[in-house]
């Protein structure tokens, strides 16, 4: 059976080129950074290296660069470690409403200790209006963290335009990357960001090693207390095998991404029609352009995603989805309902993500599997039903 | 999250008794799409026993699951045995369900027991069912 990864978004495979990368590290390489000996300057050699790639890959200098554990710790040092760190700017933070929990979490957490929060509310399509930013920002704010792509709708923030009315502004900007970095160009500098998340297993690196950008001279709070490695800012042991790893997915991204670019968009507009060919009463979620080159997000109305997902899992096709019933809290999607999707449509909502192996054949298969799927759901469902019958007598 | 049973992903996969029943002497529906579900029951009653049960159900795997399951369990049962099908009957016979999902055998039991307060009403004669209209506080509990 032909096998269709459809969850780029979740997480990618290393590759094979950044695996083997690693394997010396973990072995005849595996040094502690810290030590002064050859098998410790080996590995810090390595960590170097790396950060000098990663750091590459959005326009960064090596020093900017902190190795982190996951895109999660890099915006809670991002968010904590920022505001604690300057608060004696302010004490009032500037987010969007659909920001990763890794982002609404510590604010909410800063909130409790005193800080105050404005949460910018998107428009239809999730963008985020740069003027509600210049609005929102007082005399005590002291950071604005805006995401620069939505990990599940996809939609592209105007972050450069943020960024300048931060700089007039003389405020911190951080912008969670996570979902953007390797699949899109990103440069700090004309994003105009002082802080920015990424994660290495969102663009074929190993799990477990992200980073967080510091603009150099901006003042931020160390979160993991203890050692005195990256420069102080984050201590432990680096995590050697996964930084190179890290370092070795951010030199392929470098090299690979214009073209990553071309030939994602295509086959990400070829499934959207293919779908909308096929299937009735289905909408995208999310900005028809300015949206990740791999994502596709679309709400099919009457049916439930969970059972969606489960049937294209039997034709050997992994996907996401936005409903209520996927999720661990039972609560569907709060982007999709953020932008106004309605709450039966957004449980019947589906994110599809591509990837930089998937074929022309593994869009046309979805598209072939997945409208009979919908159709059967819909007649098990007493929602299209209702429909069928209000619609025969008006 | 927790895996399905085998048996619940047979019913998911291969639903019992899925559709309508024209003229049926009771019909149920329950939940919210908000919530993510909803579930629509009906019921053939002859003699004081259900000789058919069909359902249409907008959920999860575990909803649909426990619609075939709760219309299987209810076929050739009188209208008093019917009535003592409990939620954890529906989730024993499925093999159990993860945690979460154990508000859908509710919504099942909730169903059945809306489809036979129906019947009842149908008939011109006092419910003695006590349909629950807990949904939606299920969610917070899970």
């Amino acid at each position: 059976m032909r096998t269709v990864y459809l969850d780029h978004a979740a997480t990618t495979p290393a590759h094979p080129k950044v695996v083997e990368a690693m394997m010396p590290f973990f072995i005849s390489k595996f040094g502690n950074p810290s030590n002064l000996h050859d098998v410790g300057r080996e590995a810090k050699n390595a960590v170097d290296e790396a950060r000098a790639k990663t750091a590459a890959l959005i326009g960064a200098k090596p020093e900017e660069l902190f190795f982190t554990s996951s895109g999660t710790e890099s915006n809670n040092f991002a968010i904590k470690g920022l505001a604690q760190a300057n608060s004696q700017k302010g004490r009032h933070i500037v987010v969007s409403q659909v920001e990763h929990f890794s982002v609404l979490h510590p604010v909410k957490t800063l909130e409790k200790a005193g800080f105050t929060v404005t949460a910018v509310a998107p428009d239809r399509q999730g963008l985020i209006d740069p003027a509600e930013i210049a609005k929102a920002i007082t005399k005590e704010t002291v950071l604005v963290s805006i995401m620069h792509a939505n990990n599940e709708i996809g939609t592209l923030q105007p972050i450069g335009e943020i960024g300048k009315i931060t700089r007039e502004r003389g405020v911190l900007l951080h912008t969670d990357a996570v979902a953007s970095v390797g699949w899109v160009p990103v440069d700090v500098r004309a994003l105009g960001v002082d802080a920015l998340s990424l994660s290495g297993h969102q663009f074929y690196g190993p799990k477990g090693a992200a980073a967080l950008f510091v603009r150099k001279g901006v003042r931020i709070k160390p979160q993991i207390e203890g050692g005195v490695q990256e420069d102080g800012r984050r201590g432990g042991t680096e995590n050697v095998p996964g930084i190179v790893g890290l370092g070795k997915a951010a030199e392929i991204a470098s090299a690979e991404l214009p073209n990553r670019v071309g030939a994602l968009t295509p086959l990400r507009d070829r499934l959207l029609a293919g779908l909308q060919g096929r299937i009735s009463d289905m909408f995208l979620n999310g900005h028809p352009t300015r949206r990740l080159p791999h994502n596709v997000n679309i709400s099919f109305l009457y049916v439930e995603g969970e059972s969606m997902l489960l049937f294209l899992n039997m034709e050997g096709i992994y996907v996401s989805s936005g409903s209520a019933c996927t999720s661990r809290s039972l609560k569907s999607s709060h982007v999709l309902s953020c932008i106004g999707t309605d709450a039966a449509a957004a449980n019947g909502t589906l994110l599809l993500t591509l990837g930089t192996g998937t074929s022309g054949e593994d869009v046309d298969y979805v598209i072939e599997k997945l409208p009979p799927i919908v159709q059967r759901l819909r007649e098990m469902s007493p929602l299209y039903e209702d429909m069928i019958k209000n619609r025969n007598r008006s | 999250m927790e895996q399905y049973s085998s048996k619940v992903m047979e019913h998911f996969a291969h639903p019992h008794n899925v559709g309508e029943i024209e003229n049926a002497d009771g019909v149920g529906t329950v939940g919210n799409p908000v919530c993510g579900d909803v579930m629509r029951l009906y019921i053939k009653v002859e003699n004081n026993t259900i000789t058919d049960a069909k359902f249409k159900t907008f959920g999860c795997g575990a909803a649909i699951a426990t619609s075939s399951m709760v219309t299987d369990l209810v076929k050739g049962k009188t209208i008093d045995e019917a009535l003592a099908i409990s939620n954890a009957a529906v989730a024993e016979a499925l093999g159990g369900l993860p945690k979460v999902k154990m508000h859908c055998s509710v919504l099942a039991e909730e169903a059945l027991k809306s489809a036979l307060d129906d019947y009842y009403k149908k008939k011109g004669l006092p419910s003695p069912v006590k349909v629950p209209d807990s949904h939606g506080h299920e969610h917070e509990m899970a």
